[in-house]
């Protein structure tokens, strides 16, 4: 049943956001601390795991492979829906604190990407090894 | 005409799959036939998007971009936060989690070094034109982060109303140049993996604009840089308002 996967997937997405709400709680803070991430966990795990073959399989997982496949559909409308205007009336100063930010985060991708090649050189010694 | 706008308006959310169908179906044209494949036609579609907010935002004054515009207003429900969670979960389906693991700590680090280096990125910005109330600096700082952290963080430490405009204006420039600019510098940042993804998203943050600029790039690569950027947020509404405040109130 389609429908199943589709559950799976909105459990997750509501379990990760009550969990996120109660880390922003916890730390005194107004926002949901990472319950898209959470979410996305919890259907990494159920979708690794035997248990739940019976709601991530076959049509089951067409359910959720569905959603997956309109998520760049949702982001077109997500970007029809931006506030462009205010971001555009925000002057030099929003103009320039926003490109420099970007900038600035871009160089950064490939110096801390290093960090986590490290592992992965390992692992393929090992591999070598074998 | 009273006719067509009574069942637009009624069936809104199906009125904006139809719309974004034509856009997409538009936009790996002209990627086709314009630039030979060289540019992703979704890249195409998002800045078709941007563009189309803008025109709608100047015609009706509202901040939702052409969701504003009553025969469109499905548009707001289709690219809201709601819609845009659920499929960026849904993109989570089929990755391993040794793909995750790999990427772990540098993840982590990322996330801190986004938040705090965009921070000082906006605090100096706003140094430079002219800015000395720790609150002030502190929230166009914050707003480089995202356009979320900018305003709580503004409200918390009582920053002006215009001040708080100007980060959530700055949050916004980041956001859609992060959706337009990441397609056209992924090969020169090694954003090719999904480690690296997992670092992109934790350096820039933005939902948003990670969502769109990955998806621009290369569409295996979203869940990775999904999931760290959505602690990014919640990261920088803890930072902001505390730790980072304290020391631009000790240097100013």
């Amino acid at each position: 049943m389609i429908v199943y996967g589709v559950a799976l997937l909105s459990v997750c997405l509501i379990l990760g956001m009550l969990i996120g709400e109660a880390l922003g709680v916890a730390l005194n803070v107004d926002a949901n601390v990472g319950g898209v991430g959470i979410a996305m966990l919890f259907l990494v795990f159920a979708s690794n795991s035997e248990k739940f073959k019976a709601l991530t399989e076959d049509t089951a997982g067409g359910g959720i492979k569905f959603w997956s496949a309109m998520y760049i559909p949702i982001v077109v409308a997500m970007a029809a829906r931006q506030n462009v205007a205010a971001a555009v009336d925000g002057g030099m100063l929003a103009l320039l604190a926003g490109i420099a930010a970007v900038v600035v985060s871009f160089a950064l991708v490939p110096v801390l990407s290093k960090i986590s090649t490290t592992p992965v050189a390992e692992e393929n010694e090992e591999q070598g090894a074998a | 005409m009273d006719i067509i706008e009574t069942v637009f308006v009624r069936n809104n959310l199906i009125v904006a799959f139809a719309v974004i169908g034509v856009t997409i179906w538009f936009s790996y044209l002209l990627a086709d036939k314009l630039t030979n494949g060289r540019i992703h036609g979704s890249a195409i579609a998002i800045a078709l998007g941007l563009v189309a907010a803008y025109f709608g935002g100047v015609a009706t004054g509202g901040n939702t971009g052409v969701a504003d515009i009553a025969i469109l207003g499905g548009i707001g429900l289709m690219g809201g936060g709601m819609m845009r969670d659920f499929a960026i979960v849904a993109t989570a389906f089929g990755v391993h989690l040794s793909e995750l693991k790999k990427a772990g700590i540098a993840g982590v680090i990322s996330i801190f070094a986004g938040v705090i280096v965009s921070f000082i990125v906006g605090a100096i910005i706003a140094i430079l034109f002219g800015y000395t109330d720790a609150a002030a600096i502190t929230t166009i700082g914050a707003g480089a982060v995202t356009y979320i952290v900018g305003p709580v963080t503004g409200e918390a430490i009582g920053a002006t109303d215009a001040v708080i405009t100007l980060s959530v204006a700055a949050g916004l420039v980041k956001s859609i140049l992060v959706m337009i600019g990441t397609p056209l510098v992924a090969k020169y940042i090694g954003l090719n993996n999904p480690q690296s993804a997992m670092v992109f998203g934790g350096l820039m943050g933005t939902t948003s604009g990670v969502a769109a600029g990955l998806a621009a790039t290369d569409p295996k690569l979203v869940p990775y840089g999904a999931m760290t950027a959505t602690f990014y947020t919640g990261v920088g509404c803890l930072l902001g308002p505390s730790i980072l405040f304290f020391i631009v109130s000790a240097i100013y």
